[in-house]
């Protein structure tokens, strides 16, 4: 407003290490999407530092910026942001296009990845002809193809009604399991409650850290 | 990103928004259909020309008495001020200069032709028998005025002459009055139209010495001469005027021109009018790259929040700079190409409808209209792909 700084962020001092569960909570325009944008390198602070994986990660060129969302760093959003034009194997294979990868080692993962998400029967449909559901698991099976360290996920289950929703959640634990950092956006309390340390967050700050 | 995949995602993306895409390769393929047609159009009117000219004989010179410095003029036309008349003695000294192949002295005149009780005003011309393969004219019957006997009062008929006269046909060997004289048919020209100015159809030719009894004069029309070749021309002309220079008492008191430069003044003419066609036809071109340009725009505003996904998932902007440029490279690629068979379709099309066109595209016309499609298309797109590759991702992602 006018000359008046608006600041999304500030003071924020903190560490998670590999392999936790996080929940960041809060208002709408408390900042949790902002310090997401910002741990998934598409926000740059204007001040401060992001060590990721013991590496100053804040002041890397775009395409290395890039490159290291690409190998690891997995998105989940609540809106999918599936390819409307490509299949749900397409989309899935969008990563793997990206990194370069030949297109017979492309399929291989492509048709692995359908199966462990149960996708192999849609492979072929476009998003407008799967579920809310079907549409979440294979945005959550892109994000994953390249075997990210760091899943962020976004209100993964905003726009899916209850049940499904939960079965989602499963997925991304299941993921956890096997190893992933989680960092789950969320303000459904109920949600933000099953993970392993909640965040809370207010006008850009953390004001709870709960373990 | 591999540049395969990359032309493969781009080609599928073109192809799935089939009406947008369909439409913008149309008005690409216009454009280049429009640079070919017209250019065939244009290089046929000029090969029609020339055509034209070259028929009326090769390596030609045509020797006019009178000099004609005011150009312009048709130089026939002072022959009543000439101070000197060309004569036939003086065709037989150019008939026998190194450079000169053959050589055919014209006269012409007006007269009466009657035979069978019919009655008409021809034109006459008065020559050799050697005007035949000079001006390239074909005999339909009969032969041609005989070598070496001028003096036999022989008469060759146009094709539309012999139709008038002897519609039941037998023609040769007919005898028929031409002014005050009598004559045999010996051979009927075959059907030729219009040429510089002659229609050979309905003219008669008899030999040089009758015409000059005829018309009662020794002087001539013109002095029709073939070069032995090409490069002789300008010698031949040279030689001509030394040689009519030194018989007419040292006076320069005669016109020599040549085909050729009559020719290369009708080629330049009507190059220049084609390329000038071929511009403006290019200029539909550039509008169709503003359409592709226009509709990059719209398309990266369309596709921000997929753009945002690309950039989340790990593409530099480059990748996705590439990707929009390859959807324009791609659409540009199918206009040209569609254009390129448009137009050789229409030039055909011409060519069927006047056979006497030669309406071929010519090579560099093509290569031209497809290169300008290609250039603008590609010119066009950068804007667009820069813009979506200068997208602020978390901005993308939110659709805005």
């Amino acid at each position: 407003m006018g000359d008046q700084e608006v600041r999304a962020l500030s003071g924020i001092n903190l560490e998670i290490a590999s392999g936790e569960y996080v929940s960041l909570m809060g208002p709408s325009g408390s900042g949790k999407t902002t310090l997401l944008n910002v741990l998934g390198l598409l926000d740059r602070p204007n001040s401060g530092r992001y060590e990721l994986d013991g590496k100053d990660v804040t002041d890397l060129s775009e395409v290395e910026q890039a490159r290291v969302r690409r190998e690891k760093i997995g998105f989940v959003f609540q809106s999918f942001h599936l390819v409307p034009r490509l299949t749900a194997a397409e989309n899935i294979e969008l990563p793997l296009m990206l990194a370069g990868t030949a297109p017979a080692e492309r399929k291989a993962r492509v048709d692995e990845t359908l199966l462990s998400f149960d996708l192999l029967d849609r492979a072929r449909h476009r998003p407008a002809e799967l579920s809310g559901g079907q549409r979440q698991r294979v945005a959550i099976a892109r994000a994953t193809i390249l075997r990210p360290t760091i899943l962020l996920a976004d209100e993964p289950t905003g726009n899916l009604d209850h049940r499904i929703g939960a079965e989602v959640m499963a997925l991304l634990e299941g993921l956890h399991h096997a190893g992933a950092t989680l960092i789950l956006v969320t303000h459904d309390r109920e949600l933000g409650a099953r993970a392993h340390r909640r965040i809370a967050m207010r006008d850009g700050e953390i004001v709870a850290d709960e373990r | 990103m591999k540049l395969r995949d990359t032309l493969q995602l781009s080609f599928n993306t073109v192809a799935s928004y089939r009406t947008r895409s369909l439409l913008i390769v149309l008005a690409m393929a216009l454009g280049v259909a429009a640079v070919v047609v017209l250019t065939a159009l244009g290089d046929g009117a000029r090969r029609y020309v020339v055509g034209k000219f070259s028929s009326i004989g090769t390596n030609l010179i045509i020797v006019l008495p009178g000099r004609a410095e005011t150009a312009g003029g048709f130089p026939g036309a002072v022959l009543a001020q000439t101070p000197r008349d060309l004569t036939l003695e003086d065709a037989r000294f150019v008939g026998q200069l190194l450079q000169v192949k053959r050589y055919a002295p014209l006269n012409v005149g007006v007269a009466e032709l009657a035979a069978a009780g019919r009655l008409r005003e021809v034109t006459v011309l008065g020559s050799t028998a050697d005007l035949l393969p000079i001006r390239h004219m074909n005999l339909a019957q009969g032969s041609f005025l005989a070598q070496g006997a001028e003096y036999s009062a022989q008469i060759i008929l146009g094709a539309k002459i012999a139709q008038e006269f002897f519609p039941q046909g037998n023609v040769i060997g007919q005898r028929m009055r031409l002014g005050d004289r009598r004559f045999l048919v010996s051979g009927v020209l075959a059907i030729q139209g219009e040429s510089m100015g002659f229609n050979s159809d309905e003219l008669v030719i008899i030999p040089i010495d009758h015409a000059q009894a005829l018309f009662n004069t020794a002087s001539l029309f013109r002095i029709l001469v073939e070069a032995r070749s090409r490069s002789d021309i300008e010698s031949a002309k040279e030689a001509i005027r030394d040689t009519l220079k030194r018989r007419h008492d040292g006076e320069d008191d005669v016109t020599v021109i040549t085909q050729d430069a009559v020719l290369a003044t009708f080629d330049r003419i009507l190059r220049a009018l084609t390329l000038g066609v071929a511009g403006i036809a290019a200029i539909s071109l550039a509008v169709a790259g503003i359409l592709v340009m226009n509709v990059m725009l719209v398309a990266v505003s369309q596709r921000t929040a997929e753009i945002g996904l690309l950039k989340a998932i790990g593409a530099p902007s480059a990748d996705i700079r590439l990707l929009f440029f390859a959807e324009a490279l791609w659409l540009s690629l199918a206009g040209a190409a569609l254009g390129f068979v448009l137009g050789q379709f229409g030039s055909l099309l011409i060519r069927l409808a006047y056979p006497q066109l030669p309406a071929w595209p010519p090579v560099w016309a093509s290569l031209a209209g497809v290169t300008i499609a290609f250039v603008t298309g590609i010119l066009a797109s950068l804007l667009p792909a820069a813009r979506a590759a200068q997208l602020d991702p978390v901005k993308a992602l939110a659709g805005r």
